[in-house]
């Protein structure tokens, strides 16, 4: 008999729509060695921060090449623990309530998988990040859109969520600042939706990674509102804030109970995180909040710099509260996103990403991260204003 | 801080024109601040960060750190003195530090023969300079907050990426 290799593809991994972010980034690819500037990226442009590195190479010399606890080293999970607790204001013991994994991804993969029956519901707000339908389908979940909306800033409010609920919803999933609209939430907007939790009995899994990327104003969590912290899984790594996308290290935390669900399904898929990218996020936490604070800055006049220029040139753009992603609308200058997008990288050789690749709701927007340098940006955004002009003319 | 002055602090490579989107300014705005610096002697001149091991035109230089030792004087300390070396041509930089010596002196020559003729005729006979030892620099790491020849490189991020 001959093989057909399709046949044996499990069908709700057939099923799964390839990733919009993907068909763009074959079409920037076949770009290779014209000058594009890419604002399709989504990590920062700095390398990580060098006594970061300098203390991975320590760990390499010192022979530290062996596996480490399940739940991570202890060492980094009393960092963890003490950091949340510093930053955000909860507190997870680090022997019970803190797991960490191999990026912000591998958390959420973990989660879904130890939390959702076959059919159980999560809803998540979108435009998001792309993972997440996915990751819901991939753990025999069923995802629940929730519309955002340009004219909220793209905050999730407590209406969006009562209009989308099913009965069955397991799991409200929350990433704010959020990727890819750099929507954030008001402390009364956030103090809603701990109340619609509250009340609709939901396990909430919120994705901070963003956080320490805040521009205006103090970060909030929703662990911090009263009962929350007995209802949520905290998500949090290193990729963004620290500049780590590479290293592949983040955690979770919350109830010991949940904790250890996961740290079940992690045993037996990963067994632990990298001890290096481990011992590196060690010194991260202890000697990194400089480094921190000095890219947060750059990120900050880099977001007022790209924003002003986006609505001068005629596409209406929010300030973004947190991320480095600034989301504006083509609508205004007579365009589809994708049309933009594709022209852009045609005629200027700029590439954002459309945004209908981060869910329908993204429909009219484009994604443009700011994580890349002045000179960059300014001829950026110079191109892009020659397009619209020749465009309109 | 003055905005302005800050970007000038970083170090960037960023014309006024630039200067002025990334601070959100207009560019006379940044002339403006650019003139003010100047008036209040805080901003006293542009000098571009090199690596003039690259340029095959640029002129040698041969450059020395200068271990100086010398006696304060009863009105004014180290001042004076500091000062009239400072004052030198050859003399890119003159500091007073604490430690083993009070002055360290950086002098830049066409050659070698040219720097060691400086110390030895001009600044060792100054009355007041009690010592001095002389290091030639044979070679930069990084230089005012720059790597040479390692910077990081962004080089193999992703085009696009979720
Ligand atoms: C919202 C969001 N969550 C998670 C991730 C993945 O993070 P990590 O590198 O920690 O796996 C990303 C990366 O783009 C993201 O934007």
């Amino acid at each position: 008999m001959k093989a057909n290799p399709s046949s044996w593809v499990a069908s709700h991994v057939a099923s799964l729509p390839k990733s919009g972010i993907r068909d763009f980034f074959e079409l920037v690819a076949k770009m290779k060695g014209q000058e594009v500037i890419s604002l399709g990226v989504g990590e920062p442009d700095f390398a990580t921060p060098w006594h970061i590195r300098e203390a991975a190479i320590y760990s390499l010399e010192k022979g530290r090449t062996y596996y480490t606890s399940n739940l991570g080293l202890l060492e980094l999970r009393q960092e963890i623990s003490r950091y949340v607790s510093k930053n955000f204001g909860v507190d997870y013991p680090p022997d019970d309530q803190v797991i960490v994994t191999v990026g912000v991804s591998e958390a959420l993969d973990l989660a879904f998988r130890a939390f959702l029956n076959p059919g159980d519901k999560v809803m998540y707000h979108q435009p998001c990040y792309v993972s997440y339908h996915p990751s819901i389908e991939l753990a025999h979940g069923e995802a629940i859109p929730v519309p955002t909306y340009a004219k909220d800033n793209f905050a999730l409010t407590a209406e969006a969520l009562e209009a989308a609920w099913k009965p069955g919803t397991k799991i409200l999933m929350l990433n704010l600042p959020c990727n890819p609209t750099g929507g954030t939430c008001s402390r009364e907007q956030l103090a809603q939706i701990a109340d619609f939790a509250r009340e609709k009995d939901l396990l909430v899994l919120s994705d901070e990674i963003y956080s320490e990327l805040t521009f205006d104003g103090e970060h909030t969590s929703i662990a911090t509102f009263p009962g929350m912290a007995d209802r949520t899984i905290f998500l949090h790594g290193f990729s963004k804030a620290f500049a780590m996308t590479g290293w592949r290290i983040g955690y979770a935390c919350g109830p010991a109970e949940l904790i250890d669900a996961m740290m079940k399904v992690h045993q037996y898929s990963m067994m632990c995180a990298s001890i290096i990218a481990q011992d590196a996020a060690v010194e991260a936490l202890r000697n990194g909040d400089d480094a921190v604070a000095h890219m947060r800055e750059q990120y900050h006049r880099r977001r007022d710099l790209v924003v002003r220029r986006f609505n001068e040139m005629g596409l209406t753009c929010h300030s973004p509260r947190g991320s480095f992603y600034a989301f504006p609308s083509v609508k205004g200058i007579g365009m589809t996103e994708g049309d933009f997008a594709v022209g852009l990288l045609d005629a200027e050789k700029v590439a954002v990403v459309p945004g209908t690749a981060f869910g329908p709701g993204g429909q009219g927007h484009f994604r443009a991260c700011f994580a890349t340098g002045y000179d960059d940006l300014i001829t950026a955004c110079d191109r892009m204003e020659r397009f619209i002009a020749q465009k309109n003319s | 801080m003055n905005p302005v002055l800050k970007l000038l602090l970083e170090g960037g490579r960023l014309t006024t024109a630039q200067m002025a989107q990334v601070a959100g300014l207009s560019e006379a705005d940044v002339e403006q601040h650019l003139d003010q610096l100047k008036k209040d002697k805080i901003f006293l001149g542009w000098r571009p960060v090199l690596d003039l091991s690259r340029e095959a035109a640029a002129e040698a230089a041969v450059e020395a750190l200068i271990e100086v030792r010398i006696t304060p004087e009863r009105d004014g300390g180290f001042d004076r003195l500091a000062e009239r070396i400072s004052r030198f041509d050859e003399v890119h930089t003159c500091m007073l530090v604490s430690g083993g010596y009070d002055l360290l002196v950086i002098v830049r020559g066409k050659s070698l023969q040219k720097v060691a003729g400086f110390v030895s005729e001009k600044l060792s006979t100054i009355e007041g300079v009690l010592s001095t030892a002389t290091h030639f620099l044979l070679r930069y790491y990084k230089d005012q907050g720059f790597m040479l020849d390692r910077e990081d490189s962004s080089e193999s991020r992703l085009e696009v990426a979720p």
